[in-house]
């Protein structure tokens, strides 16, 4: 298995966010995580890229336990994230951003800046000016770039579509086949359900820290997804 | 009674706290009667420790609950020290009043100071007020009526004939210079006791409230309708007046004056840094252990020169990164002990004795 | 004329303050920590030179390239083990370690040293001159100034061209985000300390081959290192030199009018550009 959680615990100082997380990812596959604002999404992503330190066992990269990693040493492993909001450099340009995510790239692999500029052409006229100068949508392409440049084999999206026009939605999530293309799995945050069932291989819902639901998209009923998203019989 | 009749309320009480009331009025008691039985060396090692604890009280008001690291506060003991020096030798002013004047010097410096220093944040801030201090430093060294760069005595007429020293001679049966020292003693009790009490009152005060509420969260407290402002002026201003005023005290003690010793910043600022982080920041406790802490390793290591110095230097960093909340905050932290207890809880009826 | 000799000795005394500046407004640009023992670690780096020019005989020029590594390595030490630890969003920690740092620093040079001045001898362009146009200036100022440029302008290379530069500018906007981009901002802390140090060994070289320096002068080279990051703006190092340009010559000018007002004069400058211009010179866009 890629990456597996353990019973995942994680929080911020007293307050929990997770208890006990179950979850997979096979190599190449493309998990989604669905779930409400407050349902543990994120913390669960920032555990898994180390910002939110975790204890070593609960969580296994191909086998070895990597909690206790440094974001920086899971970078090297072979996981890179888009993060939350995007969380483009403010003093680096968007050249200079794409080349930061490139800096402890693993071996050679698919990505390079050429390949980027081809995945997303509008970067490469926009290249020297400052990132966040950029449209929320083309931001967005920048961060995803980013995260690319490492040539990660677990590519992590955390609501990569928030706050994102429809139509700009659908140019970034077109992206997604090429990006899978190359081998790697992926793991999108979203709280487009839709959008979710439609990438996605398997999908896992969170409310209030557990997961409530998961399987592969033809076998959820919206009830089901429904009840798991919001809290059954309500 | 019933419980309802009983209101809940918010006090800051702890039982700590009522007997460090009595502790408090008895030292104090004791610190008075004191000359009349101790040595005049421990006198003046009184003196030195309790103008030494009314600074470093004044700049944890100011770090410690304000988020003002000044280190630019030997400005202040200068400029009340210069101010009693001219009142005194210029001006014909009997001593013990022109220590009131100290305080109005703090304040009339502490206005532009604020006006620039206020400009600049965080660690700015504190540069900013150490330039000034520099500036004030060598704007006095001009003041060629007062010594100019090397300084100048006041007159020994003028400190022996001073309000209270005769009394004080005739009441100990002592030589004018030991009363002079007894008095000067008594001020810096009195001075201390004030200020600790005055800090004290202001924490626990709306205003101490609102400081608190700063310091843990700026914005939050914005947002509640805390003016930041108009706090930061408040406690700059307080704490400029109550250093002048130990300046002009500490150097009536002297008796002798010169910019580099009136505005030096090792003696003023910090050595008085020193207590605040050893004895722990942003409590009243903390500067009191600090101090003492400081006197006992300034006597047993003051054979030893920069050495002394060196070591204090290396504590700190020490404290700092090992023990950021002091001796005190090790303690508290053990025993839960609180003698000044600011923090309010919540008391009201319990319910077994809501039957009555 | 004797002001036109006067306001070039201001600008050249300038470049002085610069090299004294660069190294703390590199390390408040990366990591907003101002480290109040900066004019300790010039003094400290100056009594290192003297130490090897007088027992290996080695001239000032080459003492300071064994000097510079050394000073490059405590710098590092001391960012990865101490200043690491109190970094975070109460600015009151590292200000009280690095000011207990700068008390430990003077008192262990008294200890080592003494209080007597002391020079690093540089017989052969002690005192040489040369003309420029109308006036004479002194070499050593002017070797001082062009060290000055060069050190900004290879910095300044290190900053925006290359990956080194990327990851400084990086770790400043957004140390989480760094670490998601394997960039490790403890390690990159340490490294601009390190570097920082490198430009102080080079203020030092000037501060101790130009006059006497003694272990007490620390604190002054900190306040006109801080006055000239402050007028030329947090972040801009070209600034930086335009703000110790200004102190030079408010102090060369004060002095020619009343030698005691040197200093004065050049702390009221400092002031006077925070009462017009309160974010300095040449103020980051964002911050």
């Amino acid at each position: 298995m890629l990456l597996q959680t353990n019973s995942l615990d994680a929080g911020y100082g007293r307050f929990r966010a997770l208890f006990g997380i179950d979850i997979e990812v096979a190599a190449g596959e493309c998990i989604a995580i669905i779930g409400a604002n407050g349902a543990g999404k994120s913390t669960l992503m920032r555990s898994i890229s180390g910002v939110l330190p975790n204890a070593p066992g609960m969580i296994l990269h191909n086998g070895e336990p990597i909690g206790a990693l440094s974001a920086a040493a899971i970078l090297k492993r072979g996981i890179a994230m888009v993060p939350e909001g995007r969380k483009l450099f403010p003093s680096l340009s968007v050249e200079e951003n794409l080349l930061i995510g490139g800096q402890k790239r693993r071996g050679s692999g698919a990505w390079s800046l050429q390949t980027i500029y081809d995945l997303f052409p509008i970067l490469r006229e926009k290249r020297a000016l400052p990132g966040t100068s950029l449209s929320g949508g083309q931001q967005q392409m920048v961060a995803i770039g980013r995260a690319l440049m490492s040539n990660p084999e677990l590519l992590l999206c955390d609501e990569i579509s928030l706050g994102l026009a429809p139509v700009v939605i659908r140019d970034i999530y077109a992206a997604l086949p090429r990006i899978r293309e190359t081998g790697a799995a992926v793991i999108v945050v979203e709280q487009d359900i839709t959008q979710a069932l439609r990438v996605a291989d398997r999908v896992y819902c969170l409310m209030e820290g557990r997961v409530t639901l998961s399987g592969t998209p033809d076998t959820l009923t919206r009830d089901a997804i429904h009840d798991a998203y919001f809290g059954g019989h309500a | 009674m019933t419980p309802s009749d009983t209101p809940w309320r918010a006090s800051s009480k702890t039982r700590a706290g009522t007997f460090v009331a009595i502790l408090a009025v008895a030292v104090i008691l004791i610190g008075l009667v004191l000359p009349g039985f101790a040595s005049r060396r421990l006198i003046q090692d009184l003196f030195y420790i309790l103008t030494m604890l009314t600074l470093a009280q004044i700049w944890n008001l100011l770090a410690g609950y304000g988020g003002l690291v000044s280190v630019g506060q030997q400005a202040f003991v200068g400029i009340g020290a210069y101010a009693l020096f001219g009142a005194v030798i210029l001006g014909g002013m009997d001593p013990m009043l022109a220590i009131l004047l100290g305080g109005v010097a703090g304040l009339v410096l502490a206005v532009p100071m604020a006006f620039f220093a206020f400009r600049l944040h965080g660690a700015y801030f504190a540069i900013g007020t150490w330039v000034i201090a520099e500036v004030t430093r060598l704007l006095v060294a001009q003041w060629k009526a007062l010594g100019g760069g090397t300084g100048t005595s006041l007159p020994r007429a003028a400190t022996s004939d001073m309000i209270g020293v005769a009394q004080v001679a005739e009441l100990f049966d002592v030589r004018t210079a030991a009363a002079r020292d007894i008095l000067a003693y008594w001020i810096a009790l009195i001075l201390a006791v004030a200020v600790i009490a005055g800090i004290y009152g202001l924490l626990r005060s709306r205003m101490g409230l609102a400081l608190i509420a700063v310091r843990d969260n700026p914005e939050a407290a914005k947002s509640v309708g805390v003016d930041v402002r108009w706090l930061k002026w408040a406690v700059f201003l307080i704490a400029s007046v109550a250093t002048g005023v130990t300046g002009a005290l500490i150097f009536l003690q002297t008796a002798r004056i010169s910019p580099d010793a009136a505005f030096a910043i090792t003696d003023w600022t910090a050595y008085v840094i020193f207590i605040v982080v050893i004895g722990g920041i942003g409590t009243i406790e903390g500067p009191i252990l600090g101090v003492l802490v400081f006197f006992l390793l300034r006597n047993s290591l003051a054979d030893y020169g920069s050495w002394y110095l060196l070591t204090l230097g290396l504590i700190a960093i020490l404290a700092m990164i090992f023990a950021p909340k002091g001796l005190w905050g090790l303690i508290s932290a053990r025993s839960g002990l609180h003698l000044f207890p600011i923090r309010r809880r919540l008391t009201g009826p319990l319910p077994e004795r809501g039957e009555g | 004329m004797i002001w036109l000799d006067t306001i070039v000795q201001g600008i050249l005394l300038g470049g002085l303050y610069a090299l004294f500046a660069t190294g703390l407004s590199l390390v408040f640009g990366i990591m907003r920590l101002v480290n109040l023992a900066h004019g300790d670690m010039i003094v400290l780096a100056a009594y290192l030179i003297l130490v090897l020019v007088m027992t290996l005989g080695l001239s000032p020029w080459i003492a300071v390239l064994i000097a510079a590594p050394v000073m490059f390595a405590l710098g590092w030490l001391l960012q990865r083990v101490v200043l690491n630890r109190v970094l975070g969003p109460d600015i009151l920690p590292p200000l009280l370690v690095t000011f207990g740092l700068s008390i430990a620093i003077q008192n262990a040079l008294l200890e080592g040293f003494s209080a007597d001045s002391r020079r690093i001898p540089n017989p052969e362009l002690e005192g040489a001159s040369m003309a420029l146009g109308p006036i004479n200036v002194g070499v050593m100022p002017m070797l001082t100034f062009a060290s000055a440029i060069v050190v900004i302008v290879i910095l300044n290379r290190v900053i925006y061209a290359t990956p080194l530069g990327r990851s400084f500018r990086a770790t400043s906007d957004d140390p989480v985000t760094a670490g998601l981009m394997g960039v490790e901002p403890m390690k990159v802390f340490a490294v601009a300390t390190g570097l920082a140090m490198v430009v102080v060994t080079i203020a030092a070289l000037y501060l101790g081959t130009r006059a006497n320096f003694d272990p007490a002068i620390g604190p002054a080279r900190l306040i006109y290192a801080f006055q000239a990051v402050i007028i030329g703006g947090l972040g801009s190092l070209w600034g930086t030199l335009a703000g110790g340009i200004i102190i030079g010559v408010a102090q060369t000018l004060g002095a020619a009018v009343n030698p005691e007002w040197q200093i004065l004069s050049g702390h009221i400058a400092f002031l006077v550009v925070l009462l017009i211009r309160p974010r300095g010179l040449f103020p980051r866009a964002y911050d």
